[in-house]
């Protein structure tokens, strides 16, 4: 009720948070190093490409001393960990730039589609969800589980590729990839709003299977407790009902759902940018490890954990708003 | 309502029994029969769309696109099999060990559980095959290590409820130790539960691969893996041909639907309350 408990309620709940976040991320930073030096891939060998034949041994074993290879598995972990922790990094060796200037380069674009895509798969299911709950047993609401379902099953790249097929292809309509046309020298909002529809939509689509059906489910299920019925037996309006009453209540959980999808939204988002040439920071992680490009991978999959788990906190964080019960009772 | 509802659920039922009978008997018999050979490259038949003779037509190497998904499906299948197997167990020796052991043994392997969770499957699997030489070797490492979490979570809350059983109590006090409990009491009651997870896996391990193999990061290109034709199939959609990228994906998603469907079923029938709930 007053500001001040729901942000001391908030404030406890995201203090408690941090105290599992950080050795969590610790245990990825560990691991991620763990997997690198058990790769067979040698940095050393693939800073020098083809010269690694010709280069004597002394000067490798340089490299290496200066690189810090040479030094214990613990203490290289350490001075990586103290480097992530001031910013720097590392070098990215597919772009021949700075991770963080590729990262800053890129996460834009990246958050950009992936911003519109929620918006408008939040809008859509909700819509779609109530209709097929309204409707419920009709061909309408059939059609719609049965689109849900099969989207679920559907790889999300084999929809973009069909989408491509016919909206660039057949239809011409819009362009099949890329952020602005191959022709143009600078970025017009017209033309990245142009190439944006068609990866928007497609990775809109393709996360919304779980909420149309999650909206159906718990709608239905909403319409046949008694303050439904009450409201219908007042004489209040369907919409009203519906909107008003219904989905309002069916909704409560879902806050908490949206932010346990990050994962699914980062694998979409790989794959949907890797289809569309989209220029973001997903799919960078794909041409970094297509060139076995470690800084990049490493800071990429660190952000994306760190994604996944602001996700959910911020999930846990609306909770507080939505629900009075966890505001008064608090959070366990 | 209810009988109506009932029938179509059978149907439905039957409509995924058959959908993964007939590809498995695809998938096992075709290649000792067929006639055409999917890798011969006819390049005077070359993007034929689907016709008599070639019913989901050709490639742009002319290559039969409905042998090639037979063949490419085998492919995944297998791998998406192995990896699953993998996973389920990885996820039981976990899960057990987390549900036996208990105390500050199990709150540790949870929160590992929880770290693996925390990194998008997808990127944690690109990491590994990138850092491992590409191939199948690395599909399977990379879907088996990001997907042992859910069996390893169901197997520990199984063993949970089976440690306050009385027939556990009664092998403790006949002097059993914790390695018999676990080999005779445990794993024949978890059985049912690993198996089911296994199966689950599988179509999630396929769309892995399909996945990886589509981003050039799965396995080799020249092998006819559904993922790899999607890839191959991409070339050709800016030609206009959207046949060797459809029916490929189309592969991928009946199994998956089926097995889904077929799950779905077997929770429904588990679960009497939300049966009769279906039915109202």
């Amino acid at each position: 009720m007053e500001a001040g408990r729901v942000i001391r309620a908030l404030a406890r709940m995201v203090a408690w948070r941090l105290v599992f976040v950080v050795p969590l991320l610790l245990a990825v930073t560990i691991g991620i190093f763990a997997l690198a030096k058990a790769s067979p891939f040698d940095p050393v060998r693939q800073y020098l490409g083809d010269r690694a034949l010709t280069t004597s041994p002394e000067i490798t074993e340089r490299i290496r001393a200066n690189w810090g290879l040479d030094r214990p598995l613990a203490e290289q972990y350490l001075t990586w960990l103290g480097n992530l922790l001031r910013g720097e990094l590392g070098e990215s060796r597919s772009m021949h730039l700075p991770v963080a200037q590729v990262i800053g380069d890129r996460l834009g674009w990246t958050l950009l589609a992936v911003g519109c895509a929620l918006v408008l798969m939040l809008a859509g299911s909700l819509a779609v969800g109530a209709l097929a709950a309204w409707r419920r047993g009709s061909w309408l609401d059939r059609a719609i589980t049965g689109t849900a379902y099969a989207n679920e099953a559907a790889p999300v790249f084999w929809t973009g590729l069909l989408v491509i097929w016919l909206f660039a292809v057949k239809l011409r309509w819009l362009p099949s990839g890329g952020l602005t046309d191959a022709a143009s020298t600078t970025t017009s909002p017209g033309d990245v709003l142009r190439h944006m529809v068609l990866p928007v939509t497609v990775l809109a689509f393709s996360q919304s299977s779980w909420l149309v059906l999650y909206v159906r489910e718990s709608l239905i299920a909403t319409l046949r407790e008694d303050f439904v019925v009450g409201a219908r037996a007042r004489g209040l309006r369907e919409r009203t009902v519906i909107l008003r009453h219904a989905l309002r209540s069916a909704l409560l959980p879902f806050v908490t759902l949206l932010g346990a999808r990050i994962p699914e939204l980062v694998t979409g988002a790989i794959l949907v940018e890797s289809v569309f040439s989209w220029p973001g920071v997903a799919s960078a992680s794909v041409q970094a490890a297509l060139s076995a490009d470690f800084p990049l991978l490493a800071a990429l999959t660190l952000l994306a954990t760190l994604a996944v788990v602001l996700g959910s906190l911020a999930a846990d964080a609306a909770y507080v708003f939505v629900d009075p019960r966890v505001r008064v009772l608090g959070v366990s | 309502m209810a009988t109506v509802t009932r029938r179509r659920h059978d149907r439905s039922r039957r409509l995924a029994a058959a959908t993964l009978a007939v590809l498995g008997v695809a998938v096992l018999l075709v290649p000792l029969f067929a006639r055409l050979d999917q890798s011969q490259v006819d390049l005077h038949s070359a993007s034929l769309p689907p016709g008599l003779a070639h019913p989901f037509g050709t490639d742009e190497m002319g290559r039969d696109v409905l042998l090639r998904v037979v063949y490419g499906l085998r492919v995944s299948m297998l791998v998406g099999l192995v990896a699953a197997a993998v996973s389920a167990t990885v996820g039981t020796l976990v899960g057990l060990a987390a549900g036996t052991l208990g105390g500050a043994a199990d709150r540790l392997l949870m929160r590992i559980v929880d770290a693996f969770n925390s990194v998008p499957h997808l990127l944690f699997g690109i990491f590994i095959v990138a850092l491992f030489s590409p191939g199948a070797t690395a599909v399977v490492v990379s879907v088996g290590l990001t997907h042992w979490m859910t069996a390893a979570r169901i197997v520990r809350s199984e063993v949970l409820t089976l440690r306050s059983r009385p027939f556990v109590d009664a092998a403790i006090s006949m002097g059993s130790g914790r390695g018999r409990i676990v080999l005779r009491h445990f794993l024949p009651h978890l059985g049912p539960h690993i198996a089911l997870a296994a199966v689950l896996m599988v179509p999630h391990a396929v769309w892995h691969e399909t996945a990886l193999s589509f981003l050039g990061l799965g396995l080799p290109a020249h092998l006819a893996s559904l993922g790899n034709m999607i890839n191959d199939g991409a070339r050709s959609l800016l030609a206009g041909n959207w046949w060797p990228s459809l029916f490929p994906g189309l592969f991928v998603l009946l199994p998956t639907l089926a097995i889904s469907s077929l799950a779905q079923h077997w929770r429904d029938r588990s679960n009497p309350r939300r049966r009769s709930e279906l039915q109202l």
